[in-house]
């Protein structure tokens, strides 16, 4: 069964991530940072989890519908929402338990210092799954 | 059996259909038909003549296809109306194949999607993988395409600069699957440069993706991770690609019409031709670069026309040339970024480089230039 995992940088239950922006590390921390993420897809990818990831810029825009086909666009930062997502997994894999496993991994990337960042990752089934905590 | 081989006949097994009266998604059709089935065929039994058999079976198929249509009295009386098929002049009709699927009409995915599949011969599911698209969506994607240009005219003039903007195209879509779309846009070039007796500007598009596939290789460190010219490891390079592409060069400009693509591959010869960064020729490729603006007027060329006057005069220098460029143009912060360094002012250098991270469109580049950003107040704090 697949499921989201959504990288919350900022934002979550109960905030934990406090570290300035990736550009104020050192080069050494960024570089222990990206081969943690490349190094956890490629482990996905070898055991057959891995449908999809995907970074996503940390600009853009709210939309909706205005009326009379015009929407009324609101710039991000999203400065208000507190809540920054940096980007998603798609995971196939057998059980709920697994998933939370994985992104239990996931959020432990070295951030500075190479301590673990703690980042909340939301994890979502998909609709048409099987029930998500059946299994255990 | 060499696909890519086969594949070469695939716009002129169209062309022959076309010109016998079939419509050119029917012909389409038929030939990606009969191509499947030559894959499938003749590994074991390969015929005598590969672009007869595949006007063949190709014609036959359509010819089923035709019959079962509703319309298929009309269709039958068009077949019919036709002259006997003689040897058609393929080459021309390949060329008419070019300019169709490049149209002005076709949105700039649809038609590198079109010019993959019926002059290229790439099948629907080769051509997602590719373009990282699901397969469903390239189907529609194509079909919708096709509808649009339907009942053009297989020879109205097209505009050549079109064709080689949907290569270019091609070239910079990258690669996924099994299937290097930058070979195959260098393969359907090389095709063209035939067709269009050695047209300086189609020469000088071969020329300069030659010169960029053969650096390929050292663009990218363990891990993905981008590295920049001046860092490449230049014996990593290709050289018998460079020594083609340059040799190709040299006889387009000798024939005194010059272009863009010939400007831009000027450019690139010369930093092919600099055994390490430092020996590049950086006055010469500022000229070049005069020529590209005066030939485009493009923002883009200014302002990498920028980072050429950097090196050549120095960062002042190329910060001066910096102010000319409009602030929306894509990747503006980065080489802001990179001029202030260079000139000293490390603060606002990290600030240009976090901010051009931001705006950053690709997860490599994200990468690169968080890294830039940091190395450089790492460089200030101590």
């Amino acid at each position: 069964m697949k499921y989201l995992l959504l990288k919350h940088y900022r934002g979550g239950p109960a905030p934990a991530v406090d570290f300035p922006p990736m550009d104020q590390w050192t080069p050494e921390e960024v570089d222990a940072h990206v081969q943690f993420m490349r190094d956890f897809a490629s482990r996905l990818q070898e055991s057959g989890e891995f449908v999809d990831m995907q970074a996503l810029s940390a600009e853009g825009a709210f939309v909706r519908s205005g009326g009379q086909g015009r929407p009324p666009v609101t710039d991000g930062p999203f400065a208000e929402t507190k809540d920054l997502i940096a980007g998603w997994y798609i995971v196939d894999v057998d059980s709920w338990d697994r998933a939370v496993q994985i992104a239990g991994e996931l959020s432990a990337v070295p951030g500075p210092g190479g301590e673990p960042l703690l980042e909340w990752l939301e994890v979502r089934p998909f609709l048409g799954a099987e029930a998500p905590k059946a299994a255990g | 059996m060499n696909e890519a081989l086969v594949r070469d006949l695939v716009p002129a097994v169209i062309g022959v259909l076309v010109r016998r009266g079939a419509d050119f998604a029917s012909a389409e059709d038929a030939v990606q038909e009969a191509l499947i089935r030559a894959l499938q065929t003749w590994p074991d039994d390969p015929p005598r003549d590969p672009k007869g058999w595949l006007v063949t079976a190709a014609w036959h198929k359509f010819v089923d296809a035709a019959r079962a249509e509703a319309s298929r009295q009309r269709r039958e009386l068009a077949v019919d109306a036709e002259p006997p098929p003689g040897p058609a002049p393929a080459g021309d009709d390949t060329l008419r194949l070019y300019f169709l699927c490049a149209h002005p009409s076709l949105p700039s995915a649809a038609a590198v999607a079109l010019t993959l599949r019926a002059v290229g011969g790439l099948t629907t599911r080769q051509i997602a993988q590719a373009c990282l698209v699901p397969e469903a969506t390239m189907a529609q994607r194509i079909v919708r395409a096709k509808r649009r240009i339907e009942g053009l005219p297989l020879d109205e003039h097209g505009d050549l600069a079109t064709v080689l903007r949907v290569l270019y195209l091609v070239f910079n879509e990258g690669y996924g699957g099994d299937l290097d779309l930058a070979a195959e846009a260098i393969r359907l070039t090389r095709q063209l440069v035939a067709l269009t007796a050695d047209d300086p500007e189609v020469a000088g598009l071969l020329a300069l993706m030659l010169l960029h596939h053969a650096r390929r290789a050292s663009r990218t460190g363990p891990g993905g991770r981008l590295v920049p010219l001046a860092e490449q490891d230049r014996s990593r390079w290709d050289t018998a690609l460079i020594a083609e592409g340059v040799t190709i060069l040299q006889t387009a400009l000798a024939r005194d019409r010059l272009g863009e693509y010939q400007a831009q591959a000027a450019i690139a010869a010369l930093h092919a031709d600099a055994q390490k960064a430092e020996e590049t020729d950086w006055p010469q490729i500022v000229e070049w670069y005069d020529e590209l603006l005066a030939l485009t007027g493009s923002p883009v060329v200014r302002l990498n026309r920028a980072v050429a006057v950097g090196e050549a005069d120095g960062a002042q220098a190329g910060l001066a040339a910096l102010a000319e460029v409009g602030a929306d143009v894509p990747r503006r912060a980065a080489v802001a970024a990179y001029l202030h360094e260079r000139a000293g002012d490390r603060a606002l250098a990290a600030e240009l480089y976090a901010e051009a991270a931001r705006a950053a469109t690709s997860v490599q580049e994200v990468e690169y230039l968080t890294r830039e950003a940091a190395r450089v107040r790492q460089r200030e704090r101590a």
